[in-house]
């Protein structure tokens, strides 16, 4: 354990890869300790694994896939030297210097370190939803939808991610309900332009999913109309969820100063946390903007927040 | 792929599982499943360390639908465990290599079945 790193490096997603590509090319030879495989995008390379064409971020005029995306953010970050480990942060401490990460087998120390935990989906709270998922229950528009063809499923939310699941899901299925709280989406015009425009679009408003039927596999689900509490029944083999994020911000609970909403609190247009030489980037402290574009930004001002960090503490 | 991973198909799927002296893990995948991917390298790796314990063999669901839908695989990464032809368990979702190998912990006791 004589070994301490410059820069350790938690999370994978276009932050963490950012900070790792600026990182490694200021000679800090960075540790990104990526995450697990995970079927959510509590996973390396982050909620862009779960995507499908991304249409928006600079460079590729003609959309690229959201995991090829990534793989690049990879690639780029190893050419330079950043060092990529596929495991789980389990546990940190931030009271000693340098300081101390842990994996479910192994401690690594750093003199600093840049958090990019990103956030995960949010899941409905019923009871039935840890024994369905993966079985009618998805929140995987791309690895799940396949499995659908021909059957009436629905898609509960009604940002961007949401719309982007259901018409992508329009390939397979023959017809698919959006289920949205509001009368209104979040989602962005151009988006919603394209959902109204979709034949297999329909939309269900003011309504929330309050049950889910069967046992080995979902068989329907109950809706209920939030402005009268009148319930109906909805015969969908395929519901998948896209309501929103939280961030991944257990780790550091009582150690980094969170919001109300448990994102990090990051000093104003900068990125350090309340403790000097942790750094935060990406959709983790970000509430506002949860962009591939803008996380890759702030990973970057991360970088070089660390960066100067070093230099300023004789490193 | 490495020599260490079987790919099943429609054909070989009953006889290279009945056959088998060991549990075969069949992963049921596609090339369009991020998670699938991410967890490929690690059905490589369990392959290698534990050969001769255990088989490990890919299904690709777009060229066989037959088989992911008798098996009733609706969400891929799904992992199927057979043991003398017969599934024994089922994994769905990608998992870290110590998970998976928690998981599979039953079939790779030493005498194996």
């Amino acid at each position: 354990m004589s070994d301490v790193r410059e820069v350790i490096i938690i999370g994978s997603g276009p932050a963490g890869l950012t900070a790792a590509i600026y990182t490694a090319r200021a000679n800090l030879a960075p540790l990104v300790i990526e995450g697990e495989p995970s079927s959510t995008s509590d996973q390396p390379g982050g909620q862009l694994m779960l995507t499908t064409e991304v249409e928006n971020f600079p460079g590729f005029p003609d959309g690229i896939m959201g995991p090829d995306l990534m793989m690049r953010f990879r690639d780029q970050a190893s050419r330079f030297g950043a060092e990529i480990l596929t495991e789980k942060v389990t546990e940190v401490d931030f009271s000693t210097r340098p300081f101390v990460v842990r994996t479910h087998d192994q401690t690594f120390s750093a003199r600093s370190v840049i958090v990019s935990t990103g956030a995960q989906s949010l899941m409905l709270g019923l009871d039935a939803e840890q024994r369905l998922l993966g079985h009618g229950l998805s929140t995987c528009a791309t690895c799940d939808g396949f499995f659908f063809r021909g059957q009436e499923i629905a898609v509960v939310g009604g940002g961007d991610s949401a719309l982007e699941e259901a018409i992508f899901l329009t390939k397979f299925a023959s017809k698919v309900t959006v289920i949205h709280r509001r009368d209104h989406l979040r989602a962005s015009k151009i988006m919603q332009e394209r959902a109204f425009a979709n034949p297999t679009l329909e939309f269900l408003w003011n309504h929330r999913v309050t049950e889910l039927e069967g046992d080995t596999k979902l068989e329907g689900a109950t809706v209920e109309n939030v402005l009268t509490g009148e319930q109906h029944r909805l015969g969908v083999t395929g519901l998948f969820v896209a309501i929103g994020h939280r961030p991944n911000t257990d780790l550091f609970a009582r150690v980094l100063t969170r919001d109300d909403a448990g994102y990090l609190v990051t000093a104003p247009g900068g990125t350090a946390t309340n403790i000097e030489g942790v750094f935060a980037c990406g959709d983790v402290q970000d509430h506002t903007y949860r962009q591939a574009i803008t996380a890759a930004g702030s990973g970057c001002m991360a970088a070089i927040d660390t960066e100067r960090w070093l230099e300023a503490n004789g490193h | 792929m490495s020599a260490s991973i079987t790919t099943l198909t429609s054909s070989t799927f009953d006889e290279t599982l009945q056959s088998a002296s060991t549990p075969v893990v069949v992963d049921f995948w596609a090339e369009w499943c991020g998670p699938c991917k991410m967890i490929a390298p690690i059905l490589e790796e369990i392959a290698k360390e534990h050969d001769g314990k255990l088989i490990v063999a890919k299904l690709n669901v777009d060229d066989h639908p037959d088989l992911a839908r008798r098996f009733d695989v609706m969400s891929i990464p799904t992992l199927l465990v057979f043991q003398d032809g017969v599934a024994k368990k089922r994994l769905v979702g990608a998992k870290g290599k110590g998970q998976l190998l928690q998981e599979l912990d039953e079939f790779l006791a030493p005498t194996s079945r």
